[in-house]
């Protein structure tokens, strides 16, 4: 076959490229490559480094890394284990897991029950994120929030949950609020298993869990591993949290990306926040060729 | 082994009814298929022995056990699928074996039972393939062997021939027919084509609108259909089917296509109930039952020839008689010169005659 050429030549379909290009590098790449120089500095907002900054070398790096002090509260230790525990338990264990039970649940049934779970699942997640947040600081307030009120009513006590388990709730609040694209990529992945497939099942006598185990999880594999790099990398990076507890108190709901936000715009050491913000970015790069690796992998065997 | 039984099932989804008051029962050991064209209820029929469907009135009988509201996993049939329904990421001894698997059978008697039953197939050698690394034919086997291994009480096939070529699926149904013989199984067999049906059943139920139109042997259905929707359905080329109506006075059966009249002769006395002038009815005829000649006859109709097919060893012809098409079969291989008009005789004997309502009176 002979090889599809363009309509344009190389030249014209540059020219069509370079106001797409020209953004990609002012505001992507030329910031990345800022940060990358700006956390070898020790580059602050205010005071004398602000004006003449100096080269400090790996300085803010061992700072992160300073193991006598790194896992104490508001540290860099203690920021990255919140942000696993965060997406182990809102990511992997949430969205994932919820998405997959829902979309399952719902496997080739029409009806009012799919389309009102659907519907609410999609709305928690494309309303705005002050929105959101407002909603659920309102929800889970200690002596006006809904939760309480009806807890309360049935007697069941009244936690302040935003003091008492910060942590568990900003994990509840990000599964609710992120699991509609694990529901709808998992969905629309059951729509290509032919009916007979399970149906074939149905009449040999396999259990639910027989069903899942021996063909719905194998076909669904690669789904499953598209939907975990997507969802722990954006659960890596999320910001709302803040929005709900402002990363307190006293740092139990500190995920990286707030770490970052108040070194660099409370603290403005825009040096150290650099150091972070390239050591996140490392980390997301590691995680996502690991999933890469075993899509790759994936698809060899399929 | 066990026998069906259907007793007045129907089943509705919304507004249509699938399956409308079906009455059925097949004998242990009996192949019976579900002919009709798409959307006539088969499918919803063996879905309904399997379990896949509930229905909404009406008993199923899988032995002597109910089984009218039980899931297809306490039925214990074992079924067919038109697309086979493989699992892509499992070998052919996994799929095969899977029923076994399910039902927490050892591995090394899974593994015997497998390749027993994979060798009687001839697939013995492919075990250790992958669905997408086999031909249609073979897959169609694989899926066959599943359903086999699990000696369930009665086998139901989808359209399971279908998705074959023309001459697959001629070897396909021979090699089924004989399994079925061999096994001895009890099978309920779903197919929209007629010489399917013919040359495998035991019996062919014919479906219409989810309502049975007729139930028989395949002579039975060939040879006396009871209505015209089982004389258009079953034959190829089906039953020639030509409006007329009754001329009492002349003692002649109109055709309305060119008007000609046709001597009732050996009709007359076949003819069971009370008819009046001007009733419009239809005659059946099957190609094989005319005779083409030069001269008219006083069972015999004009028509011009409109085009012949030689097919071998039988020749079609198409006349034009009016406006309608008629498809005369005749068994030789060189027909002799026939003048552009031509008389059709038909055969009487084998004539039937169908009321206003589509049922036989002759």
């Amino acid at each position: 076959m002979e090889q599809q050429r363009g309509v344009f030549s190389s030249r014209v379909g540059l020219a069509f490229l370079t106001p797409a290009l020209f953004f990609v590098v002012v505001f992507l790449l030329f910031p990345f490559v800022w940060i990358f120089y700006l956390s070898f500095t020790n580059q602050t907002l205010t005071g004398a480094s602000a004006l003449s900054p100096s080269f400090v070398g790996l300085e803010n790096y061992a700072r992160l890394f300073d193991f006598d002090r790194w896992a104490r509260a508001g540290e860099f230790g203690s920021a990255l284990w919140i942000t696993i525990q965060f997406v182990l338990g809102s990511a992997l264990l949430g969205q994932a897991v919820v998405g997959l039970t829902i979309a399952w649940a719902f496997y080739r049934r029409k009806g009012l029950l799919r389309e009102i779970v659907f519907t609410l699942a999609v709305l928690a997640w494309i309303i705005p994120d002050v929105v959101v947040a407002f909603a659920w600081s309102a929800f889970l307030d200690y002596e006006q929030g809904t939760l309480n009120a009806i807890l309360g009513a049935l007697g069941l006590g009244r936690p302040d949950w935003l003091f008492r388990y910060p942590l568990i709730s900003i994990i509840l609040f990000n599964t609710w609020r992120g699991s509609a694209f694990s529901i709808l990529l998992f969905s629309s992945a059951l729509e290509t298993i032919p009916p007979s497939y399970v149906e074939t099942a149905d009449v040999v006598g396999a259990s639910a869990w027989q069903k899942f185990r021996d063909i719905l999880f194998p076909l669904l594999r690669g789904h499953i591993l598209t939907d975990l790099i997507l969802i722990t990398l954006w659960t890596f990076n999320v910001f709302t949290p803040y929005l709900l507890t402002g990363g307190g108190p006293t740092f139990k709901t500190e995920v990286v990306s707030i770490y970052i936000y108040r070194t660099a715009f409370k603290f403005f050491e825009f040096g150290k926040g650099g150091a972070i913000a390239v050591v996140v970015m490392l980390i997301n790069l590691t995680l996502a060729m690991g999933y890469l690796a075993m899509l790759r992998r994936q698809k060899a065997s399929a | 082994m066990a026998q069906i039984t259907l007793e007045n099932v129907t089943k509705t989804f919304g507004a249509v009814t699938a399956v409308d008051r079906v009455s059925l029962t097949i004998a242990e050991g009996e192949l019976v298929a579900l002919l009709g064209p798409s959307g006539c209820g088969k499918t919803t029929t063996l879905r309904l022995i399997a379990g896949l469907e509930i229905p909404d009135s009406g008993r199923i009988f899988i032995g002597d056990r109910e089984v009218t509201r039980l899931p297809p996993r306490e039925r214990d049939v074992a079924m067919v699928f038109q697309d086979y329904a493989l699992y892509p990421h499992m070998n052919l001894m996994d799929n095969i074996g899977y029923p076994l698997k399910v039902r927490g059978v050892p591995r090394e008697e899974l593994r015997q039972r497998v390749q027993e039953v994979a060798r009687r197939l001839q697939i013995g050698d492919l075990l250790d393939r992958r669905p997408s690394q086999i031909s249609g034919g073979q897959q169609q086997r694989a899926s066959v062997a599943r359903a086999v291994v699990h000696e369930a009480q009665a086998f139901l096939f989808d359209e399971p021939l279908s998705n074959l070529d023309a001459k697959l699926r001629l070897e396909a149904r021979a090699f089924l027919k004989h399994l079925q013989h061999t096994e001895g199984v009890t099978a309920a067999y779903v197919t929209h084509d007629q010489a399917e049906a013919m040359a495998l059943a035991d019996r062919i139920v014919v479906m219409n609108h989810g309502k049975i139109m007729q139930i028989g042997t395949p002579l039975d259905v060939y040879r006396n259909p009871q209505n015209t929707f089982v004389a258009a359905f079953i034959g190829n080329p089906p039953m020639n089917l030509l409006p007329c109506h009754l001329d009492m006075a002349q003692g002649v059966l109109v055709v309305a296509a060119n008007q000609a009249p046709l001597d009732l002769g050996l009709l007359r006395e076949r003819i069971r109930v009370a008819l009046k002038d001007g009733d419009s009815l239809t005659l059946g005829v099957r190609p094989e039952n005319i005779t083409l000649g030069a001269e008219p006859g006083p069972a015999a109709i004009p028509g011009k020839i409109y085009v012949t097919q030689p097919l071998g060893g039988e020749t079609l012809v198409n006349v034009e008689v009016g406006d309608q098409l008629v498809s005369v079969r005749i068994f030789t291989e060189e027909l002799p010169p026939l003048p552009e008009q031509v008389w059709l005789t038909l055969d009487l004997a084998r004539t039937f005659l169908y009321g206003p309502d589509g049922e036989r009176i002759v």
